[in-house]
């Protein structure tokens, strides 16, 4: 208590020192950050970056791991580490389009199902409900079968079912919220509904929602790689690490450097922001995230 | 005499009692049958322990909740279908018991305390009427940067009290205002309320269940037992000469310090025992229209 003249650590500084002190949250940072930076500069970065397209060297198909091609190259003499970079590319984005698309459809949902509760809070749920039923790579195939395979119409499909998560963590928050003083303090002094929703209780979701989005940023990447793997992502010959899976599989276990690695690098940012997300939780002190 | 800034008329608020299986199994009447009135200026205390109505009393003149029977009215107006009508929060605004809770701790002070400004279109600065606000409640004005877990609990009420003044309400519904405090931050919360009543002419209706800060502050009393009020009248009589049962039961259970006080506490045989839970006071109620238990 600063009375005296004496200034408290600000919020910022004291948080990131707890989260400088949290080695889970920390490995995670660094692995978000890094992926993300390879992947904004991967033209830059990339030995090869001719090597996305289609290219053909056959002179150079499948080479072992070496200091020239760190992943090897594929089955037409392409650098798998330059299109495994690339392919970042597509994984981020797909994550940052599905939930840009479903976090804000959650949240606002989730707290009108939490703060007027009656009707409003049973249609809510109760559609939450059914679409929790339903798990997004089985709409993503249902999806490619009815339209054509290609990689917006997966984010639709996911994102079509990925905002009730965020729904229902919202609703619980904002169930909790509802009753408490702040909140009847804002009606009394005559706050306007809007203001109560996104300004009273919406800030107090913000560390949820981080949470959150961080563990789904993962889930997002691995269910993308697995529809590519089933060629419903991206169409070549844009390299997509799921797509890259698929096809280095048929060179198993020869040529095993094709479809290991790129999976490794999948794991690699799937891991990262589940770390993130893990550390972010310990940090903020949300438990009832998953 | 004008009329009164609020005046209660028969209020009834009854609870549902869930047994297992969410089957009912009675009511309980937490408001029954209360009226009072309050003249302007005035500081009317209701007392009694937990369980006894008083918040209930308190949330249905602020309009969060609906009385089942009874009207409320404010300067002669009734509130009932209006409860949440801007003109309706512009004259009564309430403080909260627990400061801790009261104040959005994602929020600065300042925020806080903008939020009835905006609500009601204030005309005018309202930087600095946050800040004027602040002066009032005796904080320095760069409080408003501050956010609520930098402020002690003494501080957040003052906070609570600025927001609440800044619509420049008539009535003040004060809802155990100090019982979250520490015994030696109370006084000066209660100091300031006073102020408050000199500068402004404000009207409050203050709820607690600290009967000797009651005797203090409150000129007139009702003493709330079961939701009904069982004894109401101005401090000195009510607090000297008790004519309830249970108003002379509370007033033995206050502990007391000094000897002259000693010697102004009825003898009473104690009752001893918890606050009762709904179950109970089912029983009791039932009690006390059957046995002699005098009501």
């Amino acid at each position: 208590m600063s009375v005296s003249g004496q200034k408290p650590l600000s919020n910022a500084w004291q948080n990131w020192w707890r989260f400088s002190r949290n080695p889970t949250a920390v490995v995670g940072a660094i692995i978000v950050i890094t992926s993300v930076t390879l992947a904004l500069l991967a033209p830059y970065v990339t030995p090869f970056p001719e090597h996305v397209g289609a290219v053909v060297d056959f002179a150079n198909r499948h080479q072992a791991p070496s200091a020239v091609h760190w992943f090897g190259t594929d089955n037409v003499g392409r650098d798998i580490f330059s299109r495994a970079i690339f392919g970042l590319r597509v994984s981020l984005l797909l994550a940052v389009v599905v939930l840009g698309l479903a976090i804000p459809v959650g949240v606002v949902l989730g707290l009108l199902a939490g703060y007027f509760g009656g009707w409003v809070e049973i249609v809510i749920m109760r559609v939450t409900d059914i679409a929790l039923a339903i798990p997004p790579l089985v709409m993503a195939l249902a999806v490619a079968a009815v339209l054509t395979p290609s990689l917006t119409n997966s984010m639709l499909a996911i994102a079509l079912l990925w905002w009730t998560w965020h729904t229902r963590l919202i609703y619980s928050i904002t169930r909790q919220l509802r009753s408490q003083e702040f909140v009847e303090a804002a009606e009394t002094l005559g706050a306007s509904r809007a203001h109560i929703l996104f300004r009273e209780i919406l800030p107090n979701c913000v560390s949820a929602i981080a949470v959150k989005t961080s563990l789904d940023a993962g889930f997002v990447i691995l269910i993308g790689a697995a529809l590519s793997f089933l060629g419903l992502g991206i169409q070549p010959p844009t390299p997509d690490l799921g797509t890259m899976v698929a096809s280095g599989a048929s060179f198993l276990p020869d040529y095993w450097w094709e479809s290991v690695l790129p999976g490794c690098a999948i794991l690699f940012v799937a891991m990262g922001f589940n770390l993130l997300g893990d550390g972010l939780r310990d940090l903020f002190d949300v438990e009832d995230v998953r | 005499m004008t009329a009164p800034v609020l005046e209660v008329r028969n209020l009834v608020k009854t609870f549902a009692v869930k047994g297992a299986f969410g089957r009912g199994r009675g009511i309980v009447r937490a408001v029954d049958d209360v009226s009072f009135s309050i003249g302007a200026g005035e500081v009317f205390g209701l007392a009694g322990e937990s369980g006894s109505g008083k918040s209930t009393i308190a949330r249905m003149v602020m309009g969060l909740s609906q009385p089942d029977s009874g009207d409320i009215l404010i300067d002669g107006q009734s509130i009932l279908g209006r409860g949440t009508s801007l003109a309706h929060r512009q004259q009564v605004q309430m403080v909260f018991q627990n400061p801790g809770a009261s104040l959005n701790p994602r929020r600065t002070v300042g925020q806080s305390i903008r939020v009835p400004l905006d609500a009601h279109n204030f005309a005018g600065d309202r930087r600095a009427r946050v800040g004027e606000l602040l002066e009032m409640a005796q904080l320095p004005a760069h409080f408003a940067d501050r956010f609520p877990h930098e402020l002690s609990g003494g501080q957040k009420q003052r906070v609570a009290i600025a927001r609440a003044l800044a619509v420049e309400p008539r009535l003040l519904v004060l809802d155990e205002p100090t019982s979250a405090l520490d015994v030696s931050v109370q006084s000066h919360v209660i100091e300031l309320l006073e102020d408050l009543v000199a500068q402004l002419g404000l009207t409050y209706l203050f709820i607690s269940h600290d009967l000797s800060l009651m005797r203090n502050f409150a000129q007139r009393v009702g003493i709330l037992y079961l939701g009904k009020i069982v004894e109401t009248g101005p401090v000195a009589p009510v607090f000297t000469a008790p004519q309830h049962d249970y108003t002379r039961l509370l007033l033995a259970s206050v502990p007391v310090i000094s000897a002259e006080e000693e010697a102004l506490r009825p003898t009473i045989p104690m009752i001893d025992g918890d606050i009762p839970t709904a179950e109970q006071l089912l029983a009791l109620r039932e009690l006390s229209q059957t046995k002699e238990f005098k009501t």
